[in-house]
This record gives C-alpha cells, sequence and structure tokens, in this order.
C-alpha cells in the first residue's frame, strides 16, 4: 500500500484546537504512509489540486483526509482522486472536526486524538478493495399520486418534457379542493377558471394517462425501478363509451340521501353522480351504498336512458400493475371537522363553537361553497339555515390551529390569507353588511399577501379585533359570538347572522396508510417527511420518491405549484439518464458460510434482503442462502450486525476494516 | 346497593332540602348510604383561594377516613365537594411533593383507591333502568333547563364527567322520569358562587342571566344538583323579582326534589316547602296525579 | 423552567400551577368567556401579560384576582391548557403573603370568616360566619330581609356542629398556612 495522508486546518476550524503541522508529521511515521502534508483548505481547487499532485508524482494508491465531516466534502475528495487515477473507494476521511476540534479545547490531547484518529483510518484504509458504483436501469415513466394543483403541475412538467405519466386519483374528478374555491387570494381569479384549462390539459395529454376514481394499492421496488398496484375503483359505467351527456344523473331518482361531498355537506347529490359540472373526466360514478339497483335490484333509470349502453352493474374493482420510475406523493390535505372525536384522537373539538350543531356556523371550505357561482346557492351569500342574507357575519381565524389543547400546535399558514379573500367577498357582495375578523396574527408573508389583508381593512372595512372568540351560541336566529379584544382590553360581543370557523389544514386520513405502503416516513399529524427542512425540501428519504403540495405541510397554492414542478424536475434528473450510479456501500451475503435462517430478511426495513435457491447442475436444491438486491440495499448495517454467522458484511465497512481501526486505537 | 356518603357542610344547613330529597329518592331504591364518620369541611371556595396545600389536606383526610372504613366509593352530592374531593386526589396522585406535604400534615401514608361519584354518577351507578321501574307519575308538562353550573363538569381533565362544553347527563335523567329537557345556552354558565356574600350585586346580575335564559327557551323549573347553584338563583331570586318587576319568578328543584315527584313522594318529604321561590303552584298546574305505566 | 432567578413570586406560582407564565400568548379566549370580566377593571389575560412584564404588583393590588369565581371557564378553554384558575388561587395566596390590601376587601373577608368556622369547629357554621363576616365588614344590615324566613325553615343551624377530630383539623390549619415554600 502506499498512502498519501492530507490533514486539512480547516480554517481556524480544525486549525484552532488541532496542531495540523504536528499531525502531519506524526503521519509521515505511520508504516504504509509514503506521503503526508497539511494545508488551510483541502477541499479548495489549490488543495484538491494537492492531492492529485501527490498521487501521480509518489504513486499513491490510497488517501486519507483529515477534514470536516464525510457528509459535508467526502464526494470532494472521493472526486478529486478518482479524477487522478485512483479507486474513489480507496480513500477515507477523518472527521477531525466535528469529532475532535469543535468539542474539545485543549491543544495538546486534542492534537493527540487527531493523530489517534489519523492512524486508525490509514489502518482502515489498508483494507479498503476497490469498488464500482452500482449500475441499476431506470424505467423513464412517473407515477403522480395525487390529482390536486400539485399533481397537476408535476404531471403535466413530466409529461410536457416528453416522459410518460400515470395520474392516480382517489375521486371521481381531478382538480382536489382548488376547485371547491370560489376565488383564489391575492388576485382574486376565479379558481375554476385558472385551474380548469390545467385540468383538460391533462385530459388530453398524449403522454397523460389519467386513473381517476382509483388508489395506489401496493407499491414495490427500488429508485428507478418501482412496480405499482393500482385499484380501479369500479364506477359503474364503462368510461370508454361514456359521451358525458349526464341524461342518468338527470334522471336517477335517489335525490336527496346522501350530502354532496363536493358542496361540504350544503346541498345533496344524487346516487349516480358527477362531482361537478367542469368535472375532468366527465364520467358519472354510482354510489352503490344508496343506488336503489344495489340495494334492492329495482329501479335501473341510468340504463334504459343511457344511449350508448355504458352503464354497467357487474363491473369490478380492477387490478392494474404499471412498471415506473419515480413517483410523486402530491395527495393535498383535509380540513379539520371540529365536533366530537374519539377520546384516542389527537382532535378534542370544539364543543363551544357549536360546528355541526348550529347550521349558520361553517367551515372555511363550506364558504367557499357557498360564495361559489357554482355552489348551492348559485354564489349569492345566503345563510344556510333560512337562506336569508347575513347583515353581519364573523370569521374566526386559528381554529384548530396553534391550538395544543384541542388542536394542533402548528401554524396553517394560509387561514388569514383566506379569511381576509372571505371577508372581502362578502363585502363585495353584501354593501351594507359587516364583516368582522378574531385573529391572533396577521401571517401573510407571501408577494402582494400583506398589502391584500390591508385592502381588506382599509378599502372594504373589515374590521379586525385581536383576540380569540370563547363561545358562540344561538339565540333568537342570531349567531352570539363572545370574544375579546386584548389590544383595547374590552369585550366583544357580537350578535352576528353567521359564523366562519378558519379551520386547520391536516393530513390525509389515508396518508399515514399510502407513506407505509410506499415506506416513506411521516410525522406525528400524518405529514409526509421532507429529507431535510432547508436544502432537500421536495425528496423523501427512500429514493426516487418525492413530495409536492400541502401533504407535506400546509401550504398555499403558489407554494404547492413551485413544489410540484421541482419535484417534476428531479423526476425528470432520474430519466435523464438511462443508467442510475448507486453507492456501492451495500451489504454482499458470503454464500458460502450463509446456513439461510434469514434473520437479515426479517430486520431489514427495506426488503432488500431475498431468499436465494442454490442448485446443482441437475436442478436440485442444495440450499437456500440470503441475496441482498444492492439497488435496493440503503447500506444502514443491520443485517451484519444481526446475522450470527458473520455471512453478510458491509462493503466499505467489512468487519476486517472495523477491527484494523479498533486495534490502531487501542495499541497506545 | 351500598355507598359511602359525604354530605358536605350546605346539606346539613342551608340545602338541607337537598339531603332530605336525596334520602327519600334512595328509600325508594332502596339504596343505603353510609356517612362517613365524623367528616370534616372539603374548604370549598375558601381554602383554594387561601391556601393551596390546605385545599388539598382537607378533602384528602375525608378520603382516609373513607379509606379507613373500607368504603369502595364515596357519593359527594354537592358540586363543590365533588370537585374538592377529585381536585385533591387528582393532586395527590400525579404531584408527589405535594403528596409528601399532605401525607406530613396528616401524619398518615395516602394511598388511593376511593371512587368518587356526584349525584349525577349516582344515578347512572344505580341504573337508569332501575330509576324508570320506580316512576309514578306522569311529569310530562315539566319543561326542564338542565343546569350544571361550574364544578359538576370543568375541568374536564381531572373530572371526566360528560361534555364540558355541552352535557347530557342530567337530560337523561330528566328524559328518564318522563319530563321534558329543553335546549337552552346557559347550562354551564357560572352564577357567581361564593360571591353570594361578598359580592351580591354580581350573583344578582349572573343569576339573572341564567333564569332569564331558561324563562326564555320556556322552561318552567330549572334543575340543578348544586347546592351553591341552587341558593343563588332561588334565594337570590327574591331580590332578583323584587328589583326588576318584569321578571318572571320560576322555581329551582333539585334533581332529586324533581325524581321524588315522579316516584310519587310528597312535596313535605321532598322539603319543598323549604325554597324560596315556592314550587308548588307551578307543580299543581303542570303534574296531574295520574297513575303511569311504563 | 428557563428561569435563572427564583423571584419568589414566580417560584411560588411554579409551585402551585407547574406551569410558566411565557406559555400564554395572550390570545384573550379567557377573557372573553369569564363570567365575571365585566365586573374587573383588568381583564384576566392582561393579568398574565402583567407576570410576563415582570410588573407584578399591578397584577397582585388588582382586583380581579379577588373578583374570579374559580370557575374555571378560561382554563378549560385555553389553547395552551394555561391553567388561569390555579394563577389566579396562586396569586391570591401571594397576596396575602405579602400582606397586599385587595381593593376590594370584602371578598377576602368572606373567605377568613369561612375559614374561621372551619378551624374551629371542622364544618363550616353559616350563622356564625354571617356573623363575623358582618362583623368584619361593618354592614350588620346585609340580607337582613332574608334572616327572618331563613331561620323559620331552620335552614341555619343555630348551634355548631364540632367534630370530635377537631384537633387534627387545628393541626392541618396551623401546618398548611405557614409560609413554607416548597
Amino acid at each position: 500500500m502506499r498512502i498519501g495522508v492530507f490533514t486539512c486546518h480547516c480554517g481556524e476550524n480544525i486549525g484552532r484546537t488541532v496542531d495540523c503541522p504536528a499531525v502531519s508529521k506524526a503521519c509521515a511515521d505511520f508504516p504504509g504512509v509514503v506521503h503526508s502534508e497539511d494545508y488551510k483548505y483541502m477541499c479548495s481547487d489549490p488543495g484538491q489540486n494537492l492531492i492529485k499532485q501527490a498521487i501521480k508524482e509518489k504513486n499513491l494508491n490510497a488517501v486519507v483526509v483529515g477534514s470536516c465531516s464525510p457528509h459535508m466534502h467526502e464526494k470532494t475528495f472521493r472526486k478529486a482522486c478518482s479524477d487522478a487515477g485512483i479507486n474513489p473507494f480507496q480513500v477515507e476521511i477523518a472527521n477531525l472536526r466535528e469529532h475532535c476540534s469543535w468539542i474539545h479545547d485543549d491543544v495538546p490531547s486534542a492534537t493527540l486524538k487527531a493523530i489517534d484518529m489519523m492512524r486508525m483510518m490509514v489502518e482502515k484504509v489498508k483494507f479498503n478493495g476497490p469498488l464500482t458504483p452500482i449500475r441499476v436501469p431506470v424505467t423513464k415513466r412517473a407515477l403522480v399520486i395525487g390529482g390536486g394543483i400539485s399533481g397537476i403541475q408535476a404531471s403535466l412538467d413530466i409529461a410536457n418534457a416528453g416522459y410518460e405519466v400515470i395520474l392516480v386519483e382517489k375521486e371521481p374528478s381531478i382538480g382536489g379542493h382548488m376547485s371547491q374555491l370560489s376565488e383564489t387570494f391575492p388576485t382574486l381569479d376565479c379558481s375554476q377558471c385558472i385551474l380548469t384549462p390545467r385540468m383538460v390539459e391533462v385530459y388530453q395529454h398524449s403522454k397523460i394517462k389519467l386513473m381517476s376514481y382509483s388508489e395506489v394499492e401496493n407499491v414495490e421496488g427500488f429508485i428507478g425501478n418501482f412496480s405499482v398496484t393500482i385499484r380501479k375503483k369500479a364506477r359503474s359505467v364503462k368510461d370508454e363509451l361514456c359521451t358525458g351527456c349526464g341524461l342518468c344523473v338527470q334522471k336517477c331518482p335517489i335525490k336527496k340521501v346522501a350530502l354532496s361531498e363536493f358542496d361540504e355537506g350544503l346541498a345533496t347529490r344524487p346516487a349516480m353522480y358527477v362531482p361537478f359540472p367542469q368535472a375532468v373526466p366527465n364520467i358519472p360514478v354510482i354510489d352503490r351504498t344508496i343506488c336503489t339497483y344495489f340495494k334492492n335490484g329495482k329501479c335501473q333509470m341510468c340504463k334504459k336512458v343511457c344511449g350508448r349502453e355504458a352503464i354497467d352493474f357487474e363491473q369490478q374493482d380492477e387490478l392494474v400493475k404499471e412498471e415506473v420510475g419515480s413517483i410523486i406523493i402530491a395527495t393535498g390535505y383535509k380540513l379539520y371537522t371540529i365536533d366530537k372525536k374519539p377520546d384516542d384522537s389527537p382532535i378534542h373539538g370544539y364543543g363551544e363553537y357549536g360546528y355541526g350543531k348550529y347550521k349558520d356556523v361553517v367551515s372555511g371550505l363550506q364558504f367557499e361553497r357557498i360564495a361559489s357561482a357554482s355552489g348551492p346557492t348559485s354564489g349569492e351569500m345566503l345563510r344556510p339555515s333560512d337562506k336569508k342574507v347575513p347583515k353581519k357575519i364573523v370569521f374566526i381565524q386559528c381554529v384548530g390551529s396553534r391550538d395544543e389543547a384541542k388542536g394542533f400546535s402548528y401554524c396553517s399558514k394560509i387561514c388569514c390569507m383566506y379569511t381576509a379573500k372571505h371577508a372581502m367577498l362578502y363585502k363585495h357582495k353584501v354593501h351594507d353588511g359587516e364583516a368582522y375578523v378574531f385573529y391572533m396574527d396577521i401571517r401573510a408573508g407571501g408577494k402582494m399577501y400583506e398589502e391584500f389583508v390591508r385592502r381588506a381593512i382599509e378599502e372594504d372595512g373589515v374590521k379586525y379585533i385581536r383576540g380569540r372568540v370563547s363561545r358562540i351560541y344561538q339565540d333568537d336566529g342570531k349567531i352570539i359570538v363572545k370574544g375579546e379584544d386584548t389590544i383595547a382590553g374590552v369585550k366583544v360581543e357580537i350578535d352576528a347572522d353567521m359564523a366562519v370557523l378558519a379551520t386547520a389544514m391536516m393530513a390525509q386520513t389515508e396518508a399515514p396508510k399510502l407513506a407505509q405502503t410506499l415506506g416513506v416516513p411521516y410525522d406525528k399529524y400524518g405529514f409526509i417527511n421532507e429529507v431535510h427542512p432547508k436544502l432537500r425540501p421536495v425528496e423523501t428519504s427512500s429514493g426516487g420518491i418525492f413530495l409536492a403540495g400541502a401533504c407535506n405541510s400546509p401550504r398555499d397554492i403558489p407554494d404547492s405549484v413551485a413544489m410540484a414542478s421541482a419535484a417534476a424536475a428531479k423526476a425528470l434528473v432520474l430519466f435523464g439518464s438511462d443508467m442510475l450510479e448507486r453507492e456501492p456501500v451495500v451489504a454482499k451475503v458470503n454464500e458460502a458460510t450463509c446456513a439461510g435462517c434469514l434473520y437479515c430478511k426479517k430486520v431489514c426495513a427495506y426488503n432488500a434482503v431475498e431468499a436465494k435457491e442454490i442448485k446443482d447442475r441437475n436442478g436440485n436444491l442444495i440450499k437456500v442462502v440470503a441475496y441482498v438486491n444492492s439497488g435496493l440495499c440503503q447500506g444502514c448495517g443491520t443485517c451484519n450486525a444481526t446475522c450470527p454467522s458473520k455471512s453478510v458484511e458491509l462493503l466499505g465497512f467489512k468487519d476486517d476494516q472495523i477491527y484494523a481501526q479498533i486495534n490502531a486505537f487501542a495499541e497506545v | 346497593m351500598n355507598f359511602g356518603y359525604y354530605p358536605g357542610c350546605s346539606l346539613q344547613g342551608t340545602a338541607k332540602e337537598f339531603d332530605l330529597s336525596l334520602k327519600e329518592v334512595l328509600k325508594v331504591l332502596d339504596v343505603n348510604l353510609n356517612e362517613i364518620n365524623d367528616w370534616c369541611c372539603c374548604g370549598a371556595s375558601s381554602a383554594h383561594v387561601m391556601s393551596h396545600i390546605l385545599s388539598v389536606a382537607l378533602p384528602a383526610r375525608n378520603l382516609l377516613l373513607a379509606k379507613h372504613r373500607g368504603m369502595q366509593n364515596v357519593v359527594a352530592p354537592c358540586a363543590a365537594c365533588y370537585n374538592r374531593l377529585k381536585v385533591s386526589q387528582h393532586e395527590l396522585k400525579f404531584d408527589e411533593k405535594m403528596r409528601m406535604k399532605v401525607e406530613e400534615i396528616l401524619e398518615e401514608k395516602i394511598s388511593n383507591g376511593v371512587e368518587i361519584l356526584n349525584l349525577i354518577g349516582l344515578f347512572q351507578k344505580i341504573g337508569l333502568g332501575k330509576i324508570k321501574t320506580a316512576i309514578k307519575i306522569n311529569l310530562k308538562e315539566i319543561k326542564a333547563a338542565c343546569y350544571y353550573g361550574c364544578l359538576l363538569v370543568r375541568p374536564h381533565d381531572i373530572l371526566k364527567f360528560d361534555d364540558p362544553e355541552n352535557p347530557s347527563s342530567m337530560e337523561e335523567i330528566v328524559s328518564i322520569i318522563g319530563a321534558k329537557p329543553i335546549e337552552w345556552n346557559y347550562k354551564i354558565e357560572c352564577c357567581g358562587a361564593s360571591h353570594s356574600i361578598d359580592n351580591t350585586e354580581i350573583v344578582e346580575q349572573l343569576s339573572k342571566n341564567i333564569l332569564n335564559d331558561a324563562i326564555k327557551h320556556d322552561a318552567n323549573v330549572i334543575v340543578v344538583a348544586c347546592p351553591m347553584c341552587h341558593s343563588n338563583l332561588d334565594m337570590r331570586q327574591k331580590n332578583i323579582l323584587k328589583k326588576y318587576p318584569q321578571q318572571k319568578a320560576i322555581p329551582i328543584l333539585y334533581l332529586t326534589q324533581l325524581l321524588g315527584l315522579s316516584m310519587g313522594l310528597n312535596y313535605k318529604d321532598l322539603g319543598l316547602h323549604l325554597h324560596y321561590i315556592n314550587p308548588v303552584p307551578m307543580l299543581e298546574e303542570k303534574v296531574k296525579v295520574e297513575e303511569v305505566t311504563i | 423552567m428557563h428561569h435563572t432567578t427564583l423571584n419568589p413570586i414566580v417560584q411560588k406560582i411554579i409551585d402551585v400551577t407547574s406551569q410558566d407564565t411565557s406559555l400564554c400568548y395572550q390570545c384573550g379566549k379567557c377573557s372573553a368567556g369569564c363570567p365575571l370580566r365585566d365586573f374587573m377593571e383588568i381583564p384576566p389575560n392582561r393579568i398574565v401579560r402583567y407576570l410576563q412584564l415582570g410588573l407584578y404588583d399591578l397584577a397582585l393590588t388588582s382586583s380581579t384576582i379577588w373578583l374570579c369565581a374559580g370557575c374555571q371557564t378560561c382554563s378549560s378553554r385555553c389553547p395552551k391548557n394555561f391553567e388561569i384558575a390555579k394563577l389566579m388561587d396562586a396569586l391570591r395566596e401571594i397576596s396575602v403573603e405579602e400582606g397586599i390590601q385587595p381593593k376590594d376587601k370584602k371578598v377576602l373577608k368572606f373567605h377568613n370568616a369561612f375559614l374561621k368556622q372551619i378551624k374551629k369547629y371542622g364544618r363550616s357554621f353559616e350563622l356564625g360566619m354571617v356573623g363575623d363576616y358582618k362583623l368584619s365588614t361593618g354592614n350588620l344590615f346585609q340580607d337582613l330581609g332574608l334572616a327572618p324566613e331563613t331561620l323559620m325553615k331552620r335552614k341555619m343551624g343555630f348551634r355548631p356542629h364540632k367534630i370530635v377530630g377537631i384537633e387534627k383539623i387545628q393541626k392541618i390549619f396551623d401546618k398548611s398556612m405557614k409560609r413554607d415554600t416548597k
């Protein structure tokens, strides 16, 4: 072995506490070391050139660098060495910064420790073998889960780049919550007007395979090579025959039983229904729980009137298998419902606000439906109980948000903005009406957001009261709101006609289950976790699986759209090469010594271990051993620790390498 | 059935009719009450206002007495006593420092175990079905506003009784006995509590709001389970009526008295004559004394 | 708890409530629902604010802490699970210990009269308590109108009931009311 040792001062970071020249001098005397030097900034260009030069001049075949954490610059030094002609995996880093200089004060002892650390790495590298990166093929197709604005954006970006996308949406139509909104802040654009063109684009795009009324059932595989099973739920309509004429929906006699999910329970929908007029695809669905035919075999009105024989009562759920290379999670959010919950639920409900008890106390999305031209009141400001125009309306922010006792401790980010929007919409339609907003803080940090809220106050005369509301109850047809203005220090009681609660954004109920299916981590609220909140916001810890929008955290539309494009870009990076290179620090089974107990398979969190049959030339089974799929293996080493016969090793961290380090440390 | 009994100071004095009616009703239901021997005051509002340790130590002594007598449960009909006993028990269980302090004061080790029940909890334990079988009188003309006040339902984390914002356990009992519980908005609004003596006008104002909301929602009686609430709504109603000539009178009954009426017990035995606002005229009008087959 | 200096007032608050006033983000929900709020000069949330700012005098001399009826509406609705009702208890205790004369003396006089009976007899002796209270406030004529009816209905006993274990009660009082910190 001809080892080169390079000690970095890291400016003052290491140099202040560790005597780097002394370390370098000591390393020069280690057996096997033929070159040792120190430098102020090894990661810089000149620093790297020092290494490359030494490799060429001294014919080095292994390098040890004493520097900052490998998390920072291992890649840098490996590439430099690779450029100079040695295998990048014969490069080891001793973390003299985080593990030494940053945690000690005393220079002499820190220096001695640094020398020990360098010696350990020198001994280890003597056992390093060359490793080649693993190459796996990439399926250049993407799966996008969720057809809201985030999913739509991501799908279009990938499809427009020329790759096929499968877009899976669990509702009968794409569009998500954005399709329920009346107008969007801060521009007050009509929500459906800006959304539906995109929805149609998705539907008509030759590269997008839209699977609506479908859910992801199972996912197997790894980055570049996912195998997904999707359940196409039975609409009871043959979508290839349906023209969307709507006659069946019109004629369906079960009109008043079910509450419309799209209208947030403010209106009914028939058993045979299309969620909203602009639905994409415009193919109806039969709600089999209330359809007469499915209950007692009668009616069949829809079948009678359908001119295309598209109704199919026998239709079953279909399981479809698809191969994709990348997955984007865009499942969005749901709104907190504040009625009573079971005792083990994290939500404890707001009995004091009377939601669910009083018809005229509504949630944010319900107000959107009332304000919406396609809604239950055709856009007229009418309150649910008696359809009268409310002359005094109260908006309450932070219901369920910033509330450790009864809701979630986080801030839902969008409520300040959409409440201002609601108040403005109300004032625009009811000129002589009075609008009040109870708030704790105003969070309006986006572009033109602060100006938007000020507009509500200064131009539209909305009265903002700083304080929470203690109780809402109904008296004589009025909604009595008991609040406080903490700035003036006075009680504020309003006998309003209607109250709107800005309820918290929360993760979808099935989000944890989906996360488990995909093998990605999620937090205690059910939001899918990003790898690093600052620098890797659209990636999950599973390679090839990205996320976008409110499934990760409460978020508004501009940020969701940006995130969706970012996630799409990540997928496109993946599709940019035919083969994917992965770090070869993976587990390897010695099939000669493996007894086939498969404990390693049990403990592998990445499902990377399989059982492999070893057969003789005649096809008779000799034994079963474990086999590690190097594409899936993440190199965690759990199998290595578990194996009772020491048959599994982690390349790059083999037993002999580790023992060399320990021995180097032990012989003082 | 047997229950440990902690009457509390009011039931021996100003809330005598509560004690009387409770005992009469339990006689019919064949339930025995074993009064804790030599019990002392729980401290009520005054103890916790003046000294945290005192407010935990006084109820603790009573719980120890109950434990010594081998009682599994203790019924405290007064909502304040119930509240103080439960809160003290909770603090002794979860606050180690407090428990050690109280053990030092009482010179005895404290261990848990006694179940503390309020009036409604008692009837739930007896079983609403059993109560239904004892019904003799038809009370369907009685429109009752069930008033819980504060201390029966708060703090919910400790009491874990009913729904602190929209309770319905009293209404359930009132329905079972055939009367009609009404929906109203002041079920859990404070009556002013112990300010009855030091700031009577405050209590009069707060109680007036409660009385009026019950009347507004068509109640002809307010049913309570707390002697303090009863006193504020009944005794103080006299002055409210005097101050506000437009004010209508509405009788205030203990839940046990309403129960007793449905069982056909007589007015005197139930202590109805001890109220300040006479409930008899309303009862004579609304309660037809006829047999009811259930 | 992040206090570096243990101000005795702050220490007492922590002893009684086990909470830190920094929990409160001044939303005002407590004040909005407080039934006694109309009679208070300083609303409950503002008392907490005074404590957060170190303005202990303003909090301890307020009528608010004595008007609080302990109805727990505030604590049960507080989004931060801050026990304001318990905090009021702590402030009253501190106020008495510091010898601060409350704005509304009647409340303190009532509680003193009540506890005097408990210490003497072990149970409340209402006639005695009312008498004591009237003497201490000087308002002998309060509620006199109700007296005849009350006495006739025998709703107040003429004689107190002294419990057997009264010595124990007195010991409890003596040990609890001593001014020691935990």
